[in-house]
């Protein structure tokens, strides 16, 4: 046995590939907040009923969760397909629910002065806020604040937190709660609905259609803590709306994890856009279930771009359920060092005529890893159901590493269904030309990266592809040289 | 200990059996039998695939019960024709016996070229087959099926082409299997040496329409600048199970062809592993499916590159009929070291019917930077047009349908070299058609 003095100091760990020459510090920030109600480490069914307990939750919201935890609890982890560093979650140190106790905040005034020094951090500035049609800015497990701009609200539109939503409109968000994803899909959505906390639920009323985005931040901001946020949106017939997350969270040197369960139910000729930037530390597992139905005539479009987390495991899927109905996937993964973006898609067909498109890049630089996973599925007895697919996947520094899985089952022979990927490097002409222009290698490279995902970026709310370009460049500045 | 060894014909696949089996193969090589032992004892210990094998996905795991089926030891005279064709040396089994043989030339036999039965080469040349008796064995799910071939084994060609010798006429055998239950385990061992030339092409037939087991391994070996074509035509009876692994090796700037035609068969399982292991090696393998009835045919398929300026294109072309089903799975892997790698994969469905299943896994897994690798799976109709063509020249809707499926395979069969095997196989493939 080694003595005691080698055991209390651990070798320091050497990053391999460092990125060099950028303030790696600029998105970390940590305040220390006092937590009225906290859950403790571990979960067990005390954990679930002291979270349902807290939050005055009916019955069957509780039975709902205890129901959940035997699921999460007998389900086994599927590394049989799934990279084996979901191992290395520690369920026992996870903290479950933390909370400040406070109300979900109307006005701007009412936020607390320490949440809106967090938000200055984050680099949003007041002015801009105010103009977002509504913020729903969650504060670890609460939604710390929430303004729904008054045009929103006049329209009929419901935009409030999980609870509150549950608490005060049952009659409409009950029916759907659970029922695109349920509690069994996997033991993440098991987890989620166990112990979860946060997120927007929000109903837009027939023929009601929302011009302006809305739009939520989520932050974790405790070690060892797990966010578990749960949003549901439903948008009724002929409605519109277009939704947008963000993530940015601090640096901690033990692994976190999010696990949230996103359910979209789009009525009879509905459209729902989805817009997910996510950029979590390089410390936090992101596991994550977002499913979406469409109805007849209706439409559900995924805009999913992840930079950030360890580990993230997400397949944005969309059931299409009724006729005419169409379902859209798209997808930018940037893998730098010591991350494994696991991503892809689900188009489940399920009504003739359905139509789906899927549309994947991935970008892995030096140590890191992508994947892109892909389920197309169209069963028997349909008629005229399309599904396009398109992975491209470009490799920087010959240590990244890229995969494709796709599965596509076809039933029938009146379908047209094609798979394309491919997998390439940037060209040295392209950055010799570039350099020839007088740029240095880095900012070629960077360039030319930008140009691989530019015709999605583009797809992007402006303000976002902004953000993103920036993001990607400063990605790329460290990967060269 | 006084177990009595039957012989009985219709012994299951069961200790006592295999006992038999290894007893009448005394003479051959002490490795042989220790192979044997081994194989054996490892598929008594592996388990069936389970539902959550990513290896077994899609397929149907109740159809793949090996129980019932018997290892034949008497040859039967119901022993189809082998297609007339120029060829350079035949060798035909019927229930794991040597029924028909021609002899090699003198010319090659005195370049040293061995086309022999398993048992007869393992007897003579002991020491070169097991320089490539399973030296890359492929691991993608029926590594308990092979152990039962390797257990079993008896039946299935030797051929060994020396340095330098070129082969224009293909070797051919066939395998046979006749009676109800009867079951076949041809180990196919081919090894070209570096500069030498030759094609080997099995047929794969039932003499029956009774329900069968096959389970075949193939061992292929290119040399350095070899050049290697294997051709595998497997028309069971509609009742037949089978499995087949086939795993190809292929040495600096060696040449590889590999093309599977798949027509017969309740449930078909077809593994292809190859390994593009020298600079510059190039592997194409092609297989054509004619599914129809309620078979299923499952692909697996496996291209790693382990050297640098290696390529290999794999198309996988499957016609669908009634409620058939296919399941195409390919995963391209680049190795580190494999920088200049071009890899393809293409695995394209027509589907003729609107029960028929079809599903695609097409995978990659890069871990090089400086390669081209793209893979592509389309699955699909008839186009309308083509339809209507063929309509309004008076042609009715069942011919029509075939002459598509013939333009639909022909990218495929264009890349034979041979055209007397490019009629071979088409005619094979219309008989398909004639059936149904």
């Amino acid at each position: 046995m080694k003595p005691l003095s080698e055991l209390a100091s651990p070798p320091t760990p050497v990053l391999e590939n460092p990125a060099e020459g950028i303030d790696q510090s600029a998105g970390n920030f940590n305040y220390d907040v006092k937590y009225e109600f906290d859950a403790g480490a571990g979960l067990n069914e005390t954990t679930v009923r002291y979270i349902s307990g807290v939050k005055k939750e009916e019955d069957w919201i509780l039975e709902f969760r205890l129901k959940a935890l035997k699921v999460f609890q007998d389900k086994p982890m599927p590394t049989h397909w799934a990279t084996k560093d979901l191992d290395n979650i520690d369920f026992d140190k996870i903290r479950y629910y933390l909370s400040q106790g406070q109300k979900p905040k109307r006005t701007w005034d009412e936020v607390p002065d320490d949440i809106k020094k967090t938000f200055e951090r984050l680099g949003i500035p007041e002015q801009e806020r105010k103009f977002l049609a509504g913020v729903e800015a969650q504060f670890d497990s609460e939604a710390a604040y929430s303004n729904v701009k008054e045009i929103v609200a006049k329209q009929g539109v419901i935009f409030m937190g999980s609870t509150e939503a549950l608490r005060e409109h049952p009659e409409i968000f009950r029916k759907w709660f659970g029922k695109v994803i349920p509690t069994s899909d996997n033991k993440f959505s098991a987890l989620n609905s166990a112990v979860f906390s946060g997120g927007s639920f929000i109903y837009v009323p027939p023929g009601v259609k929302v011009s302006q985005p809305l739009q939520a931040y989520f932050r974790i901001n405790a070690e060892n803590f797990g966010q578990f946020e749960r949003t549901l949106i439903i948008v009724d017939e002929g409605a519109e709306v277009t939704y947008m997350e963000g993530c940015t969270a601090p640096k901690f040197s033990t692994a976190t994890l999010h696990s949230a369960v996103v359910e979209l139910v789009a009525m009879k000729n509905a459209k729902i856009q989805y817009i997910t930037v996510q950029n979590w530390a390089a410390n936090v597992y992101n596991l994550v279930t977002k499913r979406g139905i469409a109805h007849e005539g209706a439409e559900i479009k995924w805009i999913d771009c992840n930079i950030g987390s360890r580990l993230t495991m997400k397949y944005p899927g969309v059931v299409l359920k009724g006729k005419g109905a169409r379902g859209e996937v798209i997808s930018i993964a940037l893998a730098n060092d010591g991350q494994h973006q696991d991503t892809g898609a689900k188009m489940i067909h399920a009504a003739d005529n359905t139509t789906s498109t899927i549309v994947a890049k991935s970008i892995s630089v030096g140590q890191g890893r992508s994947t892109y996973r892909g389920v197309v599925h169209i069963p028997k007895h349909l008629k005229g159901c399309k599904n396009n697919t398109e992975c491209d996947a470009l490799l920087i520094n010959s240590n990244s590493r890229t995969d494709t899985y796709p599965a596509i089952t076809v039933r029938g022979d009146d379908h047209a269904v094609q798979h394309e990927a491919s997998v390439s490097k940037v060209s040295e002409e392209m950055i010799f030309y570039m350099q020839q222009r007088g740029l240095s290698e880095a900012q070629a490279m960077s360039l030319a990266v930008n140009g691989f995902v530019n015709d999605l970026v583009r797809q992007f709310p402006m303000e976002y592809s902004v953000e993103l370009k920036r993001l990607i460049e400063l990605e790329m500045e460290g990967s060269v040289g | 200990m006084t177990t009595t060894v039957s012989a009985s014909p219709f012994a299951g696949l069961d200790a006592e059996r295999f006992a038999t089996h290894l007893a009448q193969r005394s003479y051959l090589p002490a490795w042989w039998i220790a192979a044997k032992q081994e194989a054996w004892n490892e598929f008594t210990s592996l388990p069936m695939p389970s539902r959550t094998d990513e290896n077994w996905r899609f397929a149907n795991l109740s159809g793949i019960s090996l129980d019932h089926y018997a290892v034949p030891e008497e040859p039967s005279s119901r022993v189809p024709h082998l297609p007339n064709f120029p060829h350079a040396s035949e060798i035909i089994f019927s229930n794991r016996q040597v029924v028909g043989r021609t002899g090699l030339s003198q010319e090659l036999a005195d370049q040293g070229v061995i086309f022999a039965p398993l048992d007869e080469a393992l007897r003579d040349h002991g020491d070169l087959v097991r320089r490539y008796f399973q030296q890359h064995p492929v691991n993608l799910g029926g590594e308990k099926f092979i152990a039962l071939n390797v257990a079993f084994a008896a039946c299935g060609t030797f051929l060994y082409v020396p340095k330098g010798v070129k082969v224009d006429q293909p070797f051919v055998a066939q395998h046979t299997v006749t009676g109800e239950h009867q079951s076949v385990f041809p180990h196919t061992i081919v090894a070209i040496e570096d500069g030498a030339e030759a094609s080997l092409v099995e047929f794969f037939v039932s003499g029956d329409q009774a329900a069968h087991l096959a389970s075949g391994v193939n061992d292929l070996h290119a040399g350095q600048n070899a050049q290697l074509t294997y051709i595998g035509a497997q028309n069971w009876s509609p009742d037949t199970l089978s499995f087949q692994a086939n795993s190809i090796h292929a040495g600096r700037d060696a040449q590889v062809q590999c093309l599977n035609v798949h027509l017969g068969g309740r449930q078909a399982r077809h593994e292809s592993h190859s390994r593009l292991a020298g600079p510059g090696a190039h592997c194409d393998m092609l297989a054509l499916t004619v599914a129809n009835g309620a078979q299923e045919f499952d692909q697996r398929t496996l291209q790693t590159h382990q050297a640098p300026h290696t390529t290999s294109d794999l198309l996988y072309k499957n016609a669908l009929m009634d409620t058939a089903k296919t399941i195409f799975s390919g995963l391209i892997v680049v190795d580190p070291e494999a920088q200049h790698t071009d890899a393809y994969q293409t695995n394209r469905n027509l589907l003729l019917s609107d029960k028929a299943e079809a599903n695609s896994l097409p995978g990659l897994e890069i871990q090089a930077n400086d390669v081209k690798c793209s893979h592509g799976s389309t699955s699909g109709r008839v186009p309308a047009e083509q339809e209507f063509y063929l309509q309004s020249r008076g042609i009715d809707p069942a011919k029509a349908h075939e002459l598509i499926v013939f333009g639909f395979f022909e990218e495929v069969l264009a890349k034979l070299a041979n055209e007397h095997l490019h009629a071979v196989l088409s005619e094979l493939i219309k008989s398909k058609f004639k059936q149904s």
